[in-house]
């Protein structure tokens, strides 16, 4: 097996406060995991502190990806290497258009001049698929834009910018049975461009039905506190986390 | 960490515009004012009489008044060093491109006139140090009637008449102090008129430029648009830098006939030691137009209010404004608008922009008479620091004496959220960069009312002033 990212007794501080114990992970090239728990247990942690957030601090462990160490890299070097984290919240920036801010973003992953017709088919070819109407691409980032348009901006950035590996921090929530078809359609397009890898951080399981699950990790109070495969979804979805001391 | 690159400029990069030429000016004055001075000035520029005894009257009224304590400390200009009068020796106006002398020349090519006149503009007024050498209007705008002379000129023109009943009376010298120091030494400048009902599509263009070591800029811009006309005028300035004080005291005078429209532009980069000291106003009559764009870079101080009087019933008026103030730079800048007549609208809209120790100060100035009922207006502006060592002050003033009125006013002082850089990095988006997009961001709208070629330098401008700004 081929290791893309390999977490290792990871200790993470926020603003002097511990928030993960020490986890251990681990993704092959072209694997889906799943990583559940309830809230307030330090899965959107794991996802900020993989992209690189600066108030998120490592301060025991390492992270490697494609083997290299990432822990001190800044989170556009990382973005860079090919990892990407799609937001639970993401955030409006005004005054920057989607289509700009999506080319400054794919030269920068490519370090490649775009051509702008190039990226104008590329673009349109890609919200086609997601469903996004065309003038979108016009409008400022986020500005405005409902919870789901934004969850779907985030897939429309995953799609182009093309990483390795995706964290996607609940994807899913918020959205209704439509948009998380179309959400999950355009993730399994992601998945075609071959290789590809994903952890996908969600406490519901609405998006996993239509993916191949590898492994899925229980998260609980900053510890991984189980791994297995996809039926360890179904059982959560039955019992919830009360097995593991949590109450939700 | 990877070795992550620390720039530390401390200033923008301006060599383009500190190119400076070999100080040959033959007439450079002794400091200091005097009306020998004054009366020398008038009569080489031969001046009629009626123009020598407003410069005259307006020395008493200069030497009457007190210098403004209200504002940015200007306590750095001392008059007695800037020559007011200096010209380059070959004076003659010029009317094509290839008999500007060389070195003016050269000047101008870095700063891309010459290009921008063929592409965008319809004509170029030039002024490089007090006097306009090259001044041109492309043929079909003049053959609809405009007219765009350099100021001196326009004296002696057969519209001499119209520019006597309009030179400063909208800004009469008794303004203030440096309305009156204008009214003694104005110098170059523009005139332009624009007939009835003529509607001019391209932009009309001039181009300050400071070079003298010490030098005042004076110049006088009057532009009248008559009924149903309309008109959009920009205005650029830009100046190398030089250690010692350097003073621009120019003059705006616009008005805005019944239904006719007026857009005018400034993007104003002067260095950072110039004392920017500008009055600017326009008056705008029965269902007349009147949009500011301005854009505020450059300069050590600046005090800089456009004012807009809507004097006839259903008149707008929408100003648009930004400022970056970065080190050393105390920016005092804002609007002013007076609504005298019915049915009238006024919309400002500014944005500030404060880093590295500078200061930007917002100020405004609504007046809503009692003979302005059903008048609206809004004032909103919205300022971002990119330290905790720079400074923004918002101080709007409001005087409404009608009851039947509709006023906005919004203010905002923020910062650059981290969690917005922290977005872009994540897309591979470096800091510097992700800081800058977000500062062109906050800048947008002001830069979407600009003509293509200055939003892109103003773009420029911004991204300079940010490199650097992480350390």
């Amino acid at each position: 097996m081929d290791k893309l990212l390999e977490v290792k007794n990871l200790h993470v501080k926020v603003d002097e406060k511990e928030l993960l114990h020490g986890v251990d992970l681990t993704i092959d090239k072209g694997e889906t995991h799943v990583l559940l728990g309830p809230n307030g247990a330090g899965k959107s942690t794991l996802g900020l502190a993989l992209m690189g957030h600066p108030r998120y601090t490592v301060t025991e462990g390492e992270i490697l990806f494609k083997g290299e160490h990432i822990e001190e890299e800044s989170a556009d070097k990382r973005a860079k290497a090919g990892l990407f984290l799609s937001f639970q919240s993401p955030i409006d920036i005004p005054g920057i258009t989607v289509s700009s801010f999506l080319r400054n973003a794919l030269e920068q992953r490519t370090g490649k001049r775009v051509k702008l017709w190039d990226f104008k088919k590329q673009l349109n070819a890609a919200m086609d698929l997601l469903q996004i109407e065309r003038t979108y691409a016009e409008r400022e980032l986020n500005v405005g834009f409902s919870g789901g348009e934004r969850k779907k901006m985030e897939i429309l950035q995953l799609y182009m910018l093309d990483p390795d590996l995706a964290i996607l921090d609940e994807t899913d929530s918020g959205l209704d049975i439509d948009a998380v078809r179309i959400v999950s359609s355009g993730v399994s397009e992601f998945l075609k461009q071959g290789d590809k890898s994903l952890l996908i951080i969600t406490h519901s399981t609405k998006l996993l039905e239509s993916l191949h699950v590898d492994q899925t990790h229980v998260l609980v109070n900053g510890n991984i506190v189980e791994t297995s495969d996809r039926s360890l979804v179904d059982k959560i979805n039955l019992e919830g986390y009360a097995a593991y001391g949590s109450q939700e | 960490m990877a070795s992550r690159e620390k720039t530390q400029v401390a200033d923008i990069d301006r060599t383009i515009y500190d190119i400076r030429n070999e100080d040959k000016d033959a007439y450079r004055f002794t400091s200091g004012l005097t009306e020998e001075i004054v009366r020398k000035l008038s009569e080489e520029k031969n001046d009629p009489e009626w123009m020598r005894d407003f410069r005259l009257k307006s020395l008493e009224i200069y030497n009457s008044l007190p210098v403004p304590d209200w504002g940015p400390d200007i306590s750095g200009l001392n008059m007695d060093n800037i020559a007011t009068y200096v010209r380059p020796k070959n004076n003659r106006m010029q009317g094509n491109w290839e008999d500007v002398p060389e070195d003016i020349k050269n000047t101008f090519e870095h700063l891309g006139i010459p290009e921008a006149e063929r592409k965008y503009l319809a004509g170029v007024g030039a002024q490089y140090d007090s006097e306009l050498v090259y001044h041109n209007i492309r043929k079909e705008v003049a053959e609809q009637g405009v007219v765009y002379l350099d100021f001196e000129s326009s004296l002696t023109s057969e519209y001499a008449d119209m520019v006597k009943d309009h030179f400063m009376h909208l800004v009469p010298p008794t303004d203030h102090k440096f309305a009156a120091l204008h009214g003694a030494v104005w110098s170059g400048g523009s005139f332009v008129y624009i007939p009835k009902n003529v509607d001019v599509t391209i932009p009309l263009q001039s181009y300050f430029r400071l070079n003298a070591k010490g030098a005042g800029q004076f110049e006088h811009t009057l532009i009248i648009v008559d009924e149903g006309a309309s008109l959009h005028f920009i205005e650029g300035c830009s100046a190398p830098r030089y250690n010692v004080a350097n003073l621009h005291a120019g003059c705006v005078e616009l008005f805005v006939r019944k239904n006719a429209k007026l857009r005018y532009s400034t993007i104003e980069n002067w260095s950072k030691n110039m004392y920017n000291l500008n009055t600017k106003r326009a008056i705008v009559e029965e269902g007349g137009v009147m949009e500011w764009v301005s854009g505020s870079f450059g300069s050590h101080v600046s005090y800089l209010y456009p004012m807009t009087i809507l004097n006839g019933k259903e008149s707008r008026m929408e100003f648009t404004g930004i400022t970056f103030a970065g080190k050393g730079q105390n920016l005092d800048t804002g609007a002013k608008v007076v609504h005298n007549a019915p049915n009238t609208s006024s919309y400002i809209n500014t944005k500030s922009i404060s880093k590295d120790g500078g200061v930007g100060t917002f100020r405004s100035s609504l007046v809503i008479n009692k003979n302005a009922p059903h008048s609206k207006a809004s004032v909103s502006c919205e300022s971002l620091m990119l330290d905790d060592r720079s400074r923004s002050d918002t101080i709007p003033a409001m005087d409404i004496r009608t009851k039947d009125a509709d006023v906005g006013h919004e203010a905002q002082i923020g910062r650059i959220s981290d969690e917005a850089v922290f977005y872009l990095m994540s897309r591979g988006i470096s800091e510097e960069e992700a800081r800058a997009m977000i500062v062109s961001g906050f800048a947008d709208n002001v830069s979407k009312e600009l003509p293509l070629e200055y939003a892109v330098e103003m773009n420029n401008l911004i991204r300079l002033e940010m490199k650097g700004s992480i350390g």
